[in-house]
């Protein structure tokens, strides 16, 4: 199979770029070792949409984040993604760092950042009421916001493969070589792809095909960061995402509401050499409660409904590498993209596609499709059209999901859609069915059989998360079905 | 909007008994909402036997022991509608329901059963380190899969949490044909009854191990070893007791929670020991008209005593909409206290004029007594104390409490229940 | 003589019972608070029992399974070889509870009787 462009990854990074090629004639494809969109990094994260002061100015950190953060209002309306723009706090809580927060104005200052404030305690405390009592002052950021990742990175994959954009999953690339041909040649799983253009977009395995390909070596370490994420009956307990003083392994242990309603206290920063090891521990679960109870008070811990981590793919020197390789013609790095690359995934998309476009002399597509509809939540309703909804489709009328009310209808939309769910994970992500408090023990069963169904397969083969995730093993009895 | 006079959320045993009490006391206007596709609730998965005893006084397994209610509503013509959810109760009685025929409707009822039963408590809640692999299912889940829908999760089984459920599974699992290789439990005692340890684990060689619990969890996409270790008595593992099992399945029965949304949405006091509503001698919350019954109200060890309560619920809920229920009411509201071991109680308070002769109050202790005492005190009184073997916290005790001996003591404010040595 | 403990399964209380032996006798059981635990007791230390319950594969059903159960109790020592015959079984719907699904288990004598209603689908 022979494309133009391959791009490596179908995490936000990757389907970010897709998009923006995806505008162009030009033949694209996607590959990811995964069954899904939004399975590494992607899905593992604050899912915060940072305001850009914290990275150093002129890096392209700097420059992605707030060209990143300042796209997502237009990004978000056209392509249905939950995003809310509910203002960031970092919190100085010791009299004698009250300077850095100064020195993260101005840093914000010089990144182009608009609309911050630093407050006093006394203001800090009006905004936000459960700040630790020993708060001194706080640096407001208007334009920071919460999103929800998974429905980021699904959008922007779906809006380019209705635009022709290919999407091979469970597809592991495993060599790349420079063919006779003058094209990439990329060794899968699933066959040889060749392409004239390669972005690698792989997020912690990003430095194993950049170092497929080139002399210059990189290093990317798995810097894990570990989450709780508590009930939305306490999901109001801060209405700002509240950070800590940034220190050098990152932005340290927030607690933020997600754009669900839920609230979310994490991550730890805890270097790794493994690039799957998203395990939590018990040492990353207790650094969490000691941390988080640094800034804010009175934290309903008890009200855990789950813990998690996810892998930032840090890059030894904590900047995006962008670009084309020196020693390596056609083979474009999107490497390094860690924290705040989920912010900056729109500005990476765009800045990709534009050097494509100038290199290949891409010309616009005249059909192209800039929106896209999310699968249909009929919570946001009145009874009235509820009910003309069920009526044309009565699987709207069945709920699955009972904790975040998820309908048979929005599932089987969100199996039938452009590259729709395969997984209960699948589902999960994009329909939110089994998100919630009771974490699927109610409706699992339920949604693999509605897996089942309407893909056409045996129970025995539907699975968490693709590969070997099944979720029974067989039959019980021992007589023929 | 249509109005009845009774409407019940649930139709598991809770939800059954209410229905079949209620309309026994004379009231025709009575419609049971059930989420799933049939009657019974969760006993129709609970295919083993032991329910029964005390309602029909022989052992019957779970489904016949719901056939009998549902036999019984039948027979008594008592309206339901199946896969229906109820998404909202508002203070008013007024109930937001869904389904596939009808879609979104409202129904103004007269009073209110809560009887939604509980759910259980899933692996993020337990704060258990590791990885997020498929092969890990609460005991429920499990038992559905493997009762209803006929599939095995594995072969290799380790279970944490001496919960009923999980004793019943890790025998389940077994005569299925997996090998059970252990059942860890975080506390020093079971959290399940006695018999079901001696049925369900010692008849098939399967391990209970106390003060243990899992700390790690290996397989990125399935599940393929755990790591168990014993733990102090704050809780924490002791680091070189580690012991690791490799198996394809983790079950979770590490407690059960009432399923409670809804009643939080309708303005009901929830007590925070048994997450249930804070309810009166009638079973009433604290807005008028809504009863709760059943392991909505607190986890019960017994489906018999599960009926017996729903029952009293239906029959109250009857005597509100008929403007009954205040006719004696006295006005005056005896607080019960549970201290000294006892944990809580249901009811939490008592109208001496609202109530019936005799009433049973219910609760549990929060750790194992051994031969000690029951002590119900009426204000400094002690007026009941009762030997006991052995007391636990899987299992639910009670204690009555008569009409007669509350009027005689009219400056009464508290009965205290007590747990003590002598 | 010999002393064994057992925990009564007869009711949730499981009750602690002491069973006093000599050479297979029982002389006396003594920890229980009713009669059944003194059955259970005799009955556990000289021909231990236990009623079986599972499920069984059904045809043409509104479910795949139907549950079930020893009509008695059988031999502790024959609850494998029951399983065996009821993992093999195959009923067809439509099924009434107490319906007989296998006349004779495993030559205990003892029927396997379905617990639960299935219909039949067209």
């Amino acid at each position: 199979m022979t494309y133009d462009v391959i791009i490596i990854g179908a995490g936000v990074t990757g389907a970010a770029v897709a998009r923006e090629l995806s505008r162009y004639n030009v033949e694209v494809c996607v590959l990811d070792k995964e069954e899904d969109v939004c399975c590494g990094t992607s899905k593992a994260n604050s899912a915060i949409i940072h305001a850009g002061y914290d990275a150093e100015p002129g890096s392209n950190m700097a420059k992605m984040n707030v060209r990143g953060n300042y796209m997502m209002d237009q990004l978000c309306k056209d392509l249905d993604v939950p995003f809310k723009r509910n203002g960031s706090l970092v919190v100085c809580v010791h009299e004698e760092m009250l300077p850095g927060l100064k020195e993260l104005y101005d840093k914000g200052v010089k990144n182009g950042v608009p609309g911050m404030k630093l407050l006093s305690r006394e203001e800090a405390l009006a905004m936000e009421p459960n700040l630790s009592d020993n708060v001194q002052g706080a640096l407001y950021a208007e334009t920071a916001g919460i999103i929800c990742p998974f429905k980021l990175n699904i959008a922007m994959a779906e809006n380019a493969n209705v635009n022709g954009v290919d999407f091979r999953f469970n597809t592991r690339v495993e060599k790349i070589t420079k063919g006779e041909d003058g094209l990439w040649h990329l060794r899968t799983n699933n066959g040889e792809y060749k392409t004239r253009y390669v972005v690698n977009a792989a997020g912690v395995y990003a430095d194993v095909f950049h170092n497929m390909v080139s002399e210059e070596k990189i290093h990317i370490i798995e810097r894990r960061g570990e989450y709780y994420l508590l009930d939305r009956t306490v999901g109001d307990h801060v209405s700002h995402t509240i950070f800590p003083q940034p220190n050098k392994f990152g932005k340290g242990v927030l607690v933020a509401p997600t754009v669900h309603g839920n609230l979310l206290v994490g991550p730890t920063a805890i270097d790794q050499d493994d690039k799957d090891a998203t395990n939590t521990t018990q040492f990353g679960m207790d650094q969490i409660t000691a941390k988080a109870s640094e800034n804010v008070k009175n934290l309903p811990l008890r009200s855990v409904i789950t813990s998690f981590s996810g892998l930032r793919a840090h890059e030894d020197h904590q900047e995006f590498i962008l670009g084309e390789v020196k020693d390596a013609p056609g083979f474009i790095d999107c490497a390094g993209i860690e924290s705040p690359g989920l912010s900056s995934s729109p500005a990476i998309g765009e800045y990709i596609g534009n050097m494509l476009h100038d290199m290949m002399k891409l010309t616009a597509k005249e059909n192209w499709i800039a929106t896209r509809k999310d699968v249909l939540d009929p919570k946001k309703l009145s009874i009235e059209e509820r009910n003309d909804l069920i009526k044309k489709n009565p699987a709207y009328g069945q709920i699955i999901c009972r904790c975040e009310s998820v309908t048979e209808g929005e599932i089987l939309d969100a199996i039938h859609r452009p590259l729709g769910a395969r997984s209960l994970d699948g589902v999960k992500r994009r329909t939110r069915a089994g998100m919630g408090r009771c974490q699927a023990g109610f409706c699992s069963p339920r949604v693999m059989d509605i897996l089942a169904r309407e893909l056409g397969l045996p129970l025995t083969e539907i699975t968490k998360s693709g590969g070997k995730s099944n979720i029974v093993l067989e039959h019980s009895k021992e007589v023929a079905e | 909007m249509n109005k009845v006079d009774i409407v019940i959320v649930g139709g598991g045993p809770a939800g059954l008994a209410a229905a079949v009490a209620a309309k026994k006391a004379g009231c025709d206007s009575i419609l049971i909402l059930e989420r799933d596709g049939e009657l019974g609730g969760i006993l129709n998965q609970c295919i083993h036997n032991g329910f029964g005893l005390h309602t029909f006084k022989e052992e019957l397994t779970g489904p016949e022991y719901a056939g009998r209610f549902i036999r019984q509503a039948l027979d008594l013509n008592i309206d339901y509608k199946l896969n229906t959810m109820v998404m909202d109760i508002s203070p008013e009685k007024v109930i937001t329901a869904m389904n596939r025929t009808d879609g979104m409707f409202q129904i103004q009822a007269g009073a209110v059963i809560l009887a939604m039963g509980c759910r259980e408590r899933p692996r993020g809640a337990l704060n258990i380190p590791g990885y997020r692999p498929a092969g890990i299912f609460s005991a429920g889940t499990a038992q559905r899969l493997v009762n209803i829908e006929g599939y095995m999760p594995g072969r290799e089984v380790v279970i944490l949490g001496s919960g009923d459920i999980g004793l019943i599974m890790a025998r389940r699992m077994t005569l299925e044909g997996a090998k059970v290789k252990v059942v860890a439990e975080l506390m020093p005692y079971s959290g399940g009854l006695k018999r079901n340890i001696v049925q369900c684990l010692d008849d098939y060689g399967i391990p209970l191990k106390l003060s243990h619990t899992v700390i790690d969890i290996e397989g990125k996409e399935h599940i393929s070893a755990v790591t168990i270790a014993e733990v102090g008595p704050d809780r924490r593992p002791i680091p070189g007791t580690e012991e690791r099992y490799t198996c394809d399945t983790l079950l979770l029965s590490c407690g059960l929670i009432p399923e409670n949304e809804l009643s939080q949405s309708a303005g009901i006091e929830m007590s925070r020991i048994t997450s249930g509503p804070v309810v009166n001698e009638s079973l009433e919350t604290n807005v008028t008209g809504i009863f709760a019954c059943g392991n909505v109200l607190h986890v019960h060890d017994l489906v018999d005593y599960v009926s017996e309560e729903a029952g009293r619920a239906g029959e109250n809920a009857v005597k509100y909409v008929k403007g009954q229920l205040d006719d004696n009411a006295s006005g005056k509201l005896i607080k019960l206290a549970a201290t000294d071991g006892a944990r809580y109680t249901v009811p939490s308070t008592i109208d001496p004029g609202r109530m019936d002769e005799n009433l049973t109050v219910r609760f549990r202790v929060g750790d194992v007594y051994k031969d000690s005492y029951v002590s119900v005190y009426y204000g400094d009184e002690r007026v009941q104390h009762r030997k006991r073997q052995i007391l636990a916290p899987g299992e639910m005790e009670q204690v009555i409490v008569k009409k007669e001996d509350l009027l005689k003591r009219p400056e009464m404010e508290t009965i205290t229940i007590k747990i003590e040595k002598e | 003589m010999e002393q064994r403990h057992l925990t009564c399964i007869g009711c949730p209380m499981g009750c602690q019972l002491t069973v006093e032996m000599d050479k297979g006798e029982v002389l006396s059981v003594s920890g229980n608070t009713c009669k059944r635990g003194d059955i259970y007791a005799r009955k556990e230390v000289t021909n231990p029992t236990r009623i079986v319950t599972s499920t069984i594969a059904v045809k043409e059903g509104d479910k795949e399974r139907v549950s079930c159960k020893t009509a008695n109790d059988i031999p502790k020592d024959k609850i494998f070889a029951v399983m065996q015959d009821i993992n093999h079984a195959v009923c067809k719907a439509p099924v009434k509870i107490g319906d007989i699904l296998i006349e004779n288990a495993a030559g205990t004598g003892v029927a396997v009787i379905a617990t639960r209603d299935i219909r039949k689908i067209s």
